[in-house]
């Protein structure tokens, strides 16, 4: 573009003698053209060697054994898989879910605490304060796979054997193996009961803009909360009552080695999802804090004097303005989070890489297309989750004026 | 100013090219560097890239009582690593210049496939797909090996027909792994796999309770068991589920280097067939036995088409000593472990170990 700048100031002066390819913007496509030519045939010759290589080495090249059986055998699933019929494009699936499930209940869970804590840490009770303090610079201070190990081991060796399992309140077992939880099973015209939720649902939001139009023009502030929370409950309630009751629970029983029926939860799920929120928590509080305290003390100042507690002051202007400063790095904090969970492999938890990355890239000895493809899911992971925050940062954005 | 136009051209100019050669030159260096030890594969070329390197590099389990292990001087020792140092010996009259690099079950395959390494020496199983698929070659068994369970004492489990809903901690990336959903597909029980990268995670999660039991081959249980907090309280159940020829890898596509490794092992059960031991070798080479004066080199030259010299073996049994020998230091009645010799016996003593003649 300068170049063509220049090339125009001379005009005046010089008539244009140069010719075409020297000339105007054909010179700036020329170049572009030969350097995206270049590229593109590096590109190509890069890919095409790699393969020529894996062919010559008798290594596959293909993707064909998405398609061949699996043989093998994970705990933790979320879609039914078994040795015997599954495949290993269905074990990505389990690497994959599983992956996002500890992620996802991560970040609810790293995001909950790390406000508490953040908000704590400035709080004037001094030994909140401090308490949080320590709890952020001993927490962010030391290596994750360290925490991640301590808390397997912390939350696998004080835990008893199943023979003698602590019994929790509502049928709930508690041993080395896991939490073992009464499962419901749904009985016929259990769908009774959804729909009548979802239409309280649609009912109690109609009330809620007629409840807000009614205070705007009346004044009267009638108790809708209520009613929308007596409908919730009572609505499904008589569904479900009507239906006969359809609702059984299958309880978890000590049968031979462990617990048989019911849900369980594993305990290398347990110390993944704590160790990568607490870990994570303690970045995500000094986030916040930075957010609260770049919020001019005036407003707070301006909130007392119009009478606000402290703590509605916090929640509907502290915070409101702070989200603008906190939201960019907590996307940071979000994408860490996900990328560390595939430290999974060290607690022995089925995610992508352990299942995909690991078992099924030794067993079919595609190395180049199972790491290609897990790279590129995560990838896909995070451009997703950068792109849901910074929309969500667009609409805290506009706010400021 | 002319001038000024004609500078930021050409700076211009050169930053593009600049930045398109930088691009050229990592990507062409490294489908060269990649082409060319193909291309020396090919050939037949790992044992000259291994003389020039002036070691071998082998690939050994991270830490396997009895395979491959370091010892408390940081020696590494076991019955895989004797194989690499009698390698070594065979090429440079010494069982030193290795180089060994731990792997875990998991990257194992991948280290051989992208020549990080020159021969795999690594309790692996023989499979079809890890010849077919894999792109390799097993030169050999020097370990036959097949899979069992360890359980608490206590738990009063004396088959492992009785572990039906038992949880069970594993190594990823292991045919163990797969022998396991076989044996309990096959027998129609229930059970939980609770998978690690590495045999010492896997043995550490059991012995802290996470599973009932421990899989792994039988060879490796003996050796796991001495890692235990308390070895005594654990046994092995006498069930042998799979069949584990363990042995030497090499890379597709290097015959020379194929038999180079596999004449190795060879040798060490030929000589302790024909009672060459490391103590009396150098008196043996008076022997008149015809076959003993081939195996050592006296009589013609068995060394010259693997490009070795003709006193290779006498140089592995020298250095290294036979099979027996290794087998007794290492997982015998030598060792810790003291594992019987069973089907790892010499085919005339009613085992499998069966070595082809020298000549």
């Amino acid at each position: 573009m300068t170049q063509a700048d220049a090339a125009q100031a001379h005009a005046p002066l010089e008539p244009p003698r140069v010719p075409f390819w020297r000339a105007g913007w054909t010179k700036g496509a020329l170049w572009q053209g030969a350097l995206l030519a270049a590229f593109v045939w590096l590109a190509w010759s890069a890919v095409e060697n790699t393969a020529e290589n894996m062919r010559l080495r008798g290594v596959p090249t293909d993707f064909s054994f998405w398609w061949r059986p699996a043989g093998f055998d994970v705990n933790q699933t979320l879609i039914p898989f078994s040795s015997s019929s599954s495949t290993y494009g269905e074990a990505f699936l389990v690497g994959l879910l599983n992956t996002l499930l500890v992620a996802a209940l991560g970040v609810v869970l790293a995001t909950v605490l790390g406000f508490l804590i953040g908000v704590a840490r400035l709080s004037t009770n001094w030994i909140v304060a401090k308490l949080a303090a320590v709890y952020v610079e001993v927490i962010r201070n030391t290596p994750l796979l360290l925490q991640l190990l301590f808390w397997y081991n912390a939350a696998l060796k004080p835990l008893p054997n199943p023979r003698q399992s602590v019994a929790l309140p509502g049928g709930i077992y508690l041993n080395n193996r896991g939490l073992f939880a009464p499962e419901p099973i749904f009985g016929p015209h259990f769908d009774w009961t959804l729909w009548a939720l979802g239409a309280a649902v649609v009912v109690s939001l109609g009330l809620r803009a007629y409840g807000k139009r009614l205070r705007a023009t009346t004044s009267r502030r009638p108790p809708m909360g209520r009613i929308a929370l007596a409908l919730m409950i009572g609505l499904p309630l008589l569904a479900f009552l009507a239906a006969g009751a359809p609702l059984a629970w299958s309880v978890p029983e000590l049968r031979g080695f462990n617990f048989q029926g019911g849900v369980r939860i594993y305990p290398e799920f347990v110390a993944l999802l704590l160790g990568l929120s607490l870990y994570t928590a303690a970045f995500i509080a000094e986030i916040v804090r930075a957010g609260v305290l770049s919020v001019s003390h005036g407003q707070s100042e301006a909130a007392a004097a119009l009478g606000l507690p402290r703590g509605r002051a916090l929640r509907l202007v502290v915070i409101p303005q702070a989200m603008r400063v906190v939201v960019p790095p907590l996307t940071n904090q979000y994408l860490n989070l996900t990328k560390n969970s595939s430290l999974a492999v060290f607690v022995g938890y089925p995610d992508l890489v352990q299942v995909f990355a690991g078992t099924v890239l030794n067993q079919t000895g595609a190395a180049v297309q199972v790491i290609s493809i897990t790279m590129a899911v995560y990838l896909v992971i995070s451009l997703a989750t950068s792109a849901a925050m910074n929309l969500y940062n667009r609409r805290m954005a506009l706010a400021e004026r | 100013m002319f001038g000024g136009a004609k500078a930021m051209r050409a700076t211009a100019l050169l930053g593009a090219a600049g930045r398109a050669m930088g691009i050229a030159a990592v990507v062409l260096a490294g489908a060269g560097a990649a082409g060319q030890a193909l291309a020396q594969d090919k050939g037949g070329r790992t044992l000259e890239q291994v003389r020039a390197r002036g070691a071998l590099t082998c690939g050994v389990n991270t830490g396997l009582a009895g395979f491959g292990i370091p010892d408390d001087k940081g020696n590494w020792t076991g019955l895989d690593v004797d194989l690499c140092r009698a390698i070594s010996a065979a090429i440079f009259n010494d069982p030193n210049k290795v180089k060994f690099v731990p792997l875990t079950a998991k990257d194992r395959f991948t280290a051989l496939q992208s020549g990080e390494i020159d021969v795999l020496s690594r309790n692996g199983t023989w499979t079809s797909s890890r010849e077919t698929d894999l792109g390799l070659l097993w030169a050999g068994v020097n370990y036959y090996d097949g899979q069992g369970f360890m359980v608490r004492r206590k738990l009063n489990v004396s088959s492992a027909m009785e572990l039906s809903g038992a949880s069970i901690c594993v190594q990823q990336g292991t045919t163990t792994e797969l022998n396991l959903a076989d044996f309990f597909r096959s027998n129609n029980m229930k059970y939980e796999v609770v998978a690690f990268a590495t045999s010492n995670e896997a043995i550490k999660a059991y012995d802290s309770g996470r599973c009932d039991a421990y899989t792994t081959d039988a060879s490796g249980l003996y050796g796991e068991r001495l890692k235990l907090m308390n070895a005594d309280e654990h046994v092995v159940l006498p069930e042998v589920i799979s069949k584990e020829p363990l042995g030497p890898a090499v890379r597709q596509g290097d015959d020379q280097w194929y038999n180079v490794v596999r004449w190795a092992h060879f040798a060490m059960l030929n000589a302790e067939e024909l009672g060459v031991t490391k103590a009396n070798v150098d008196d043996r080479l008076k022997a008149t036995n015809p076959e003993i004066r081939r195996l050592l080199g006296v009589e013609g030259d068995f060394g010259k088409g693997m490009g070795l010299g003709a006193d290779w073996a006498y140089r592995i049994v020298k250095h290294v000593g036979n099979y027996g020998e290794s087998f007794n230091r290492n997982v015998g009645d030598g060792s810790r472990l003291k594992i019987r010799r069973g089907l790892n016996a010499l085919w005339n003593k009613g085992g499998l170990q069966y070595a082809p003649p020298v000549r």
